[in-house]
């Protein structure tokens, strides 16, 4: 593989850690959130600022990282999640732009030239790049798929899967809304910011424009084509997205529209997504995916 | 002080315009509870369609009459083959198809228009004025005496027509509305036609405003709308109408004045959380 192969699969590899953080608020729990980039893009910040400013190495300040998102996470989402799903779709767009802003305007965050300088990531010594931060990349998507496993079996998860169907019927047995809600929301924005901190060290430079509006509907274009709420969806998402821009090279004028016409033709004929129920790839791969609808 | 007041008078016709726009998506929001984010594609388009008809024959009436038209079919082309399919899904697959159709819009017309800035060059048939100093030009006056004509019509044809009263029956609930007689899908496509010719006027106002025509002019609204109709109460006209009024002359007279570190198009989604946190259901929402 070439350098350039391994750098695009590095940025699909990010993407799929950052899509499944998405998956478990949108899939899972069934919250809509299209504000997903400005939890990766704190978690690239928080990694940034404290690997620079603060001198801690990629390793020491990760668990940090995402905990600092987590915990933004949970700030921010308990007020959002108390309103009414087309509130809440709205308030996620604002915490985006806010967001944005605020790393651009505020100059402890680099304004707007950016923060650059960030440290390579070292592991025993040697320094982790091409096909060795590939792996590393996909180690954590490991992990965060099997994260996103563990979620869907365990007590929040059902809970989840619950009030996403019928929320008046599950709170009337007991199960809190709001609770379970914001630990999917605190689980999916601790997965951006793990993913951000990635992308801080692959790039070595961020800068605020990195984590607008545009990107948050890519992750959720990615979560949609895959299959909402499916384990593996995210990663076909990201995978598919990824490598689309490449495939489509050839065509660059017309590449953004090709893929506002995917994103168009998968929610208009497929809402459920390739590996989604009823989905085209589902059809084709019995019993993969999509295990935990229902 | 002149500067104040021209601030003001530039500030309420920016309003001005975001509530054409806005009183669209409260429109179809009302009678679908659908966040019609390409409704911004049909504001550009309008201002597109209105300079290419405007080039050709030459004639400002013509041009919005045409751009009116057209807009009117796209928003009713939108509602048939995107959203009303996908009415019976959670209400966020509708939101992510309106998205993809606003960035397929932007997309067609960097590809028919061209990816840079055309200018507007409209001659306006009466020249500006200027009261004891301050400056106004033809620009502002159409646009207020335009915007004020539009909000008279529909509130006319909202509250005291036939057509008007199915909206409204249709958008408190098309089951009971479509038992008494109504049309509700009917109801539905003209609610569409309705909103997106006055979204047409709107992109011409703000292209001959700015002199300025282009791809992404309908990226900020697109968003900021949104939270224009959370802010007024989503579905409430005049909500929608004060909320745009209200975030027109705060933003000029903030970034004029108050010299705040914030971007004016972050303004609007400070405002709506700060009017959540305050009114859960907008200014003039009804819970």
């Amino acid at each position: 593989m070439g350098e350039y192969t391994i750098t695009i699969l590095n940025f699909i590899a990010i993407q799929a850690i950052v899509a499944c953080g998405l998956n478990v608020i949108v899939g899972y729990a069934g919250q809509i959130s299209l504000g997903h980039a400005a939890f990766f893009g704190i978690g690239a910040y928080s990694s940034a600022l404290l690997t620079t400013k603060a001198g801690l190495t990629f390793w020491a300040a990760l668990p940090l990282v995402i905990l600092i998102s987590a915990a933004i996470g949970m700030v921010l989402g308990m007020p959002s999640l108390r309103l009414r799903e087309d509130f809440l779709a709205v308030t996620t767009i604002g915490i985006n732009f806010i967001v944005e802003s605020v790393f651009l305007y505020v100059p402890f965050f680099g304004g707007a030239l950016g923060l650059g300088g960030i440290p390579s990531i070292y592991l025993f010594g040697v320094r982790l790049r091409g096909a060795y931060f590939l792996y590393m990349c996909l180690a954590f998507l490991a992990v965060t798929l099997a994260v996103s496993w563990r979620f869907t079996r365990s007590w929040a998860g059902l809970a989840c899967f619950a009030l996403r169907e019928e929320e008046t019927a599950a709170s009337s047995v007991g199960v809190s809304p709001v609770r379970f809600k914001l630990t999917a929301f605190v689980v999916g924005t601790a997965m951006a910011g793990l993913g951000g901190a990635l992308y801080a060290h692959q790039m070595r430079f961020i800068s605020a424009t990195d984590f607008g509006f545009p990107l948050s509907i890519m992750m959720m274009s990615m979560v949609v084509l895959g299959g909402i709420g499916t384990l593996w969806g995210p990663v076909l998402g990201a995978l598919i997205l990824g490598a689309l821009p490449e495939v489509f090279r050839p065509l660059v004028d017309y590449r953004m529209l090709l893929n506002a016409a995917i994103l168009l033709l998968m929610i208009r004929f497929q809402p459920d997504g390739l590996l989604g129920e009823g989905g085209f790839l589902r059809r084709l791969l019995p019993g993969r995916g999509g295990a935990n609808r229902g | 002080m002149q500067l104040f007041i021209e601030q003001l008078l530039n500030g309420a016709a920016m309003g001005a315009i975001y509530s054409l726009i806005t009183l669209g998506l409260a429109l179809v929001y009302g009678v679908l509870r659908i966040l019609h984010v390409a409704h911004a594609g049909v504001y550009a388009a309008g201002a597109y369609a209105g300079l290419y008809i405007h080039s050709v024959t030459g004639s400002l009436l013509a041009a919005v009459a045409g751009a009116m038209l057209f807009c009117a079919l796209l928003g009713v082309v939108i509602e048939r083959f995107v959203y009303t399919p996908l009415l019976k899904y959670p209400p966020f697959v509708p939101l992510i198809g309106s998205i993809a159709v606003f960035l397929s819009l932007e997309e067609v017309f960097r590809l028919v228009g061209g990816p840079y800035i055309l200018t507007f060059p409209a001659e306006l048939p009466f020249p500006g004025l200027v009261v004891k100093g301050v400056v106004i030009t033809p620009a502002i006056i159409s646009i207020y005496a335009v915007s004020a004509t539009v909000l008279l019509i529909l509130w006319f044809i909202v509250t005291r027509t036939e057509f008007g009263l199915a909206i409204r029956a249709t958008s408190q609930d098309r089951d009971v509305a479509g038992a008494m007689g109504i049309n509700g899908s009917f109801a539905v496509s003209m609610t569409f036609a309705l909103g997106s010719a006055v979204a047409a006027i709107a992109g011409m106002l703000v292209g001959i405003y700015f002199n300025q025509v282009y791809p992404t002019m309908g990226a900020v609204p697109a968003y900021k709308c949104l939270a224009l109709i959370v802010v007024g109460g989503l579905g409430s006209l005049p909500g929608a109408v004060l909320a745009s009024l209200l975030l027109g002359i705060g933003e000029t007279l903030l970034i004029g004045y108050a010299n705040i570190p914030l971007p004016r198009d972050s303004l609007a989604f400070i405002a709506m959380i700060a009017v959540l946190l305050w009114r859960p259901g907008g200014l003039m929402g009804d819970k």
